[in-house]
């Protein structure tokens, strides 16, 4: 299969890649870019292991083309930097084996952003598309809650 | 008490909240070759063909093993082949490894390979395993190569048998007055841990083997690679990063032998086998299914008087680990409970399913959910609360265990006191169903547990301490951080031991089996009891090691010296003194000349006092103690349409002592919404040729987000004596009693004895049904 290069806007920087039509925007940022902080957990959009953000929305990236990504702003969990979230992942002891820790605080993350008000509900919509296997998830209700509550 | 007990954050919390910790999927190097499994898409089937012919025109095809007689595996008999040969055993089994360059190269080949399968009749569950005609699932069971306390039985599908005989049964029945009888029945599920199984394998020229795999026992890796194939075992380096959950799944020792072979296939070029999803559900080892049939014998006033009982393990098609989980089912068989006449038959029966791994609680949530269900039969039949029933035959020292080990108070914990605190966590005696309307009832069950490890009698664990110049001390453990956080524990024994800060102890995450002392498996809740009393004797050595070179620079007998905030100093003097970034790396003389060197500290620890069980009494001591639980669980329950809402979940658990606070509790309730997810909702569903219908997460589906209850956890503190600083294990004590707890509610909410897993809406409509 023929490869193109194409422009793309990761964590604020721009990065130029050889990609092939079929690539997935997980396989492309571990696999090329070496930001191996999303995970492949179940390649089929289950799991929500993989999750970025997109424009400022969570992304399965295992479910996006990576040609799809071009002019889009993407970040990773390696783009956040000493976030709320993050510190009160460590504060609330919200992950154990650490594997789906990446994507479900990308999804905290973009939730905290697009509704700094969200109630249980609306948590409970966003954070039911990642699965924890470790925690009991009140770890994580925790966490996302006590920076829900500082906004 | 100055580390032990505080919620201190996890030495790799900061690494696993930015991205940036490693897994061993996520490590990458060029040239990284690429294997991919054609897997056998029936549960019982000749092989005829293997056409390989197409998949060879692929370009970037390096190698394709199949068709070919490998070295047999398998860890209590050697009963399975890496690569099928002449048929398949289960659905999902290995039939060909094509290594390519790219994964989808090799993706595209396996799919070129056509196989031409024969169906054989399939044995679908272990009760039809022990029927007398049934299929034979292994027909040469007499030949293969076998640990000698394995019992299989040729011509039959009997992998071992475990028999527990103690008391007089005669004498049980002749003084109990009412009897119950019930069996259960669950098919097997899966571990389902967030990062698929990985393993890579590399064969340097001079003959060094180094492979990379997410494993629970990698120096299991190292010793099992050196026995199938003649290997040196020197020669074999395993690194384990960190792991992205395991609860048993990643103890059984599978892709790392393919890699292996397919490296050694390439002229021993890097390859990497990643599972899929749907290959970590069906190929790789699963979480064991059971058949049990439970008879208990109790007086008027509700002791326990004598047991009778069979479990028939769902072991698959390949023995492996199946093995150790039945003798541990034997061991712990009556729950709980002080029985004086026992008779267990535990079988590991061979099936046409995926083969068994350990799964958290190593055969004990299975078991405790026919034995929690029966005691509630038993409690009812006499008329009896159910805690009180639990309460009057709880284990406690003094007692024997089925395989007759005698208990005391340091091996085993206060299970009444367990039982007392979880009554008011779950305000039991305000009644066990509360009625809400016509529709809606709110019903609690509730169940007791205990479990002791049943490990090797020759398991070690070793830690290494090193100094570095500014005075703080490196750890290196064998044990493989699975998500537990006991290598955070194990810095805080150390420091509590040399009362210094506990941030001043840096802690190797990774496992590397050349250079990290043994920690023989991450397994049974036993990495913060073995571990930690390795880190005490390393600690003791250091402490010899920093007072012997300050007695000599401090011009002063040891005995003089005490330890404590990163100093050597003298007791009636704290002023005098040395701080360890002085006499860690030796002591320097203001003219230059330097004694001592870097200190190094060792610590080894050994279980003591362990036995095989006798084969046919079981009498033994297979563990060191055991740890109890008692737990509770309340649903709302709606009559119209059999659905319910899980509402309160509770343990509380005899810890020992709590070793870091948050991390307790986040284990205990990890384990119990893994308990309830396994007792609500997940199963293998097989079809007639035995082929799991759901291998993906959307069809076999975990507890998600909002739908866990709320979570109450308690602790007792009853010291073991020789744990560090009393601690017992925790890791998988809060799932063990959900089964049951939850069965119970459901049974008493729905007005009919439930005896099947998972406890779904059909599940209950058809007991409604078959009971009209």
């Amino acid at each position: 299969m023929q490869s193109h290069t194409i422009t793309l806007n990761i964590n604020e920087e721009i990065h130029i890649v050889a990609v092939k039509a079929a690539d997935t925007l997980l396989y492309t940022i571990r696999g090329k870019l070496g930001l191996t902080g999303a995970k492949p957990g179940c390649l089929n959009g289950d799991c929500g292991a993989c999750t970025v953000n997109v424009d400022g929305w969570p992304m399965k990236s295992c479910l996006m083309l990576t040609v799809e990504a071009v002019g889009k702003k993407v970040t990773t969990i390696e783009g956040l930097r000493e976030t709320p979230i993050q510190q009160a992942f460590v504060e609330n002891f919200a992950f154990q084996c650490g594997y789906c820790t990446p994507g479900f605080i990308m999804n905290c993350h973009s939730l905290i952003q697009q509704h700094p008000d969200a109630d249980d509900q609306t948590i409970k919509e966003w954070l039911e598309s990642n699965i924890c296997r470790c925690t009991s998830y009140i770890e994580i209700e925790k966490a996302v809650k006590s920076v829900l509550n500082k906004k | 008490m100055e580390v032990i007990g505080k919620s201190v954050i996890r030495k790799e919390a900061v690494d696993k909240v930015t991205g940036r910790a490693k897994y061993t999927h996520d490590y990458q190097k060029v040239p990284l070759l690429s294997g991919k499994m054609v897997i056998s898409p029936y549960g019982h089937a000749k092989i005829v063909n293997i056409d390989t012919s197409e998949a060879w025109k692929v370009p970037g095809v390096r190698a394709i093993l199949t068709g070919k007689q490998y070295p047999l595996t398998g860890e209590a008999i050697r009963d399975r082949p890496p690569i099928a040969f002449d048929k398949v055993r289960y659905h999902g089994e290995p039939v060909a490894l094509v290594v390519a360059d790219t994964p989808a190269q090799a993706k595209t080949a396996a799919d070129l390979i056509k196989v031409q399968y024969e169906l054989l009749p399939v044995v679908n569950s272990p009760t039809q395993a022990f029927q007398k005609n049934a299929p034979l699932v292994h027909e040469r069971l007499g030949e293969y190569k076998k640990e000698a306390d394995s019992h299989p039985v040729p011509d039959t599908n009997i992998a071992t048998l475990i028999k527990i005989r103690k008391g007089n049964m005669a004498k049980g029945w002749a003084e109990s007055e009412t009897v119950v009888e019930a069996s259960f029945s669950f098919a097997p599920s899966d571990h389902v841990a967030m990062e698929t199984r990985c393993a890579t394998a590399e064969i340097s020229p001079d003959g060094n083997i180094i492979i990379m795999t997410s494993s629970q026992a990698p120096f299991m890796v190292k010793r099992l690679i050196a026995d199938y194939f003649g290997e040196d075992m020197g020669k074999i380096i395993v690194r384990t990063p960190l792991v992205g959950g395991a609860y048993g799944g990643k103890a059984p020792v599978q892709l790392e032998v393919l890699a292996y072979m397919a490296s050694k296939e390439v002229g021993g070029k890097p390859v990497k086998i990643l599972n899929t999803r749907e290959e970590d559900i069906l190929t790789s080892p699963c979480h064991i299914g059971l058949d049990a049939t439970v008879k208990l014998g109790a007086n008027r006033s509700g002791k326990i008087t004598v047991a009778e009982i069979l479990y028939l393990w769902d072991g698959g098609a390949y023995s492996d680990k199946a093995i150790d989980v039945t003798r541990s089912g034997a061991t712990d068989c009556t729950g709980p409970y002080n029985i004086e006449n026992v008779w267990c038959d535990s079988y590991c029966m061979y099936t046409n399913h995926p083969y068994a791994a350990p799964f958290r609680g190593f055969s004990h949530s299975e078991l405790s959910f026919a034995i929690e269900r029966t005691m509630d039969l038993l409690a009812q039949k006499l008329n009896i609360d159910p805690l009180e029933l639990r309460y009057i035959n709880a284990i406690m020292p003094g007692n024997t265990t089925p395989t007759r080990v005698r208990l005391n108070k340091s091996n085993v914990g206060n299970l009444q006191k367990c039982i007392e605190k979880v009554r008011g966590l779950i305000k039991w005696d305000e009644g066990p169903v509360k009625v809400l309307n016509d529709r809606f009832i709110r019903v609690k069950g509730v169940s007791c547990s205990w479990k002791t490890s049943t490990i090797d009698t020759d398991a070690p664990s070793g830690v290494i301490l090193t100094f570095n110049r500014d005075g703080s001390i490196n750890l290196m453990s064998g044990v493989v951080e699975i998500g537990t956080g006991t290598k955070t524990i194990l810095a805080q024994i150390l420091a509590e031991r040399l009362k210094m800060d506990v941030n001043k102890i840096h802690v190797r995450m990774e496992v590397d089996t050349q250079t990290t002392p043994e920690h023989w498996k991450t397994v049974a809740s036993r990495g913060t009891f073995m571990g930690g009393r390795a880190v005490l004797k390393a600690a003791e050595d250091v402490i010899h090691q920093l007072k012997e070179l300050a007695a000599c620079v401090l011009r002063s007998p040891k005995e003089d010296l005490e330890i404590a905030n990163s100093r050597v100093f003298l007791r009636d003097d704290p002023a005098i003194g040395l701080h360890f970034k002085e006499i860690g790396y030796g002591y320097k003389y203001p003219n230059g000349n330097t004694v001592g060197g870097q200190i190094i500290g060792r610590g080894s620890y050994i279980l003591r006092h362990l036995t095989p069980l006798d084969p046919e009494t079981g009498a033994g001591r297979p563990g060191p103690e055991w740890t109890v639980a008692a737990y509770g669980v309340e649903i709302e329950f709606d009559k119209r349409d059999y659905t319910y809402r899980l509402l309160k979940a509770a343990t509380v658990v005899d810890i020992g002592r709590v070793m870091n606070e948050k991390a307790a509790v986040g284990q205990v309730m990890g384990a119990m919404s893994m308990g309830l997810s396994f007792a609500g909702r997940e199963t293998f569903y097989f079809d007639e040729l035995g082929r799991v219908l759901n291998p993906q997460l959307r069809t076999y589906r975990p507890l998600r987000y909002g739908e866990n209850p709320e979570y109450l956890v308690g602790f007792v503190e009853t010291p073991q004596i020789d744990g560090p600083y009393g601690a017992r294990g925790v890791g998988e004590h809060g799932l063990l009693g959900m089964p049951g707890a939850l069965g119970n509610a459901l049974s008493t909410a729905a007005g009919v004895s439930l005896h099947n897993l998972p406890l779904i809406p059909e599940l209950i409509w058809k007991a409604k049904e078959a009971n009209k």
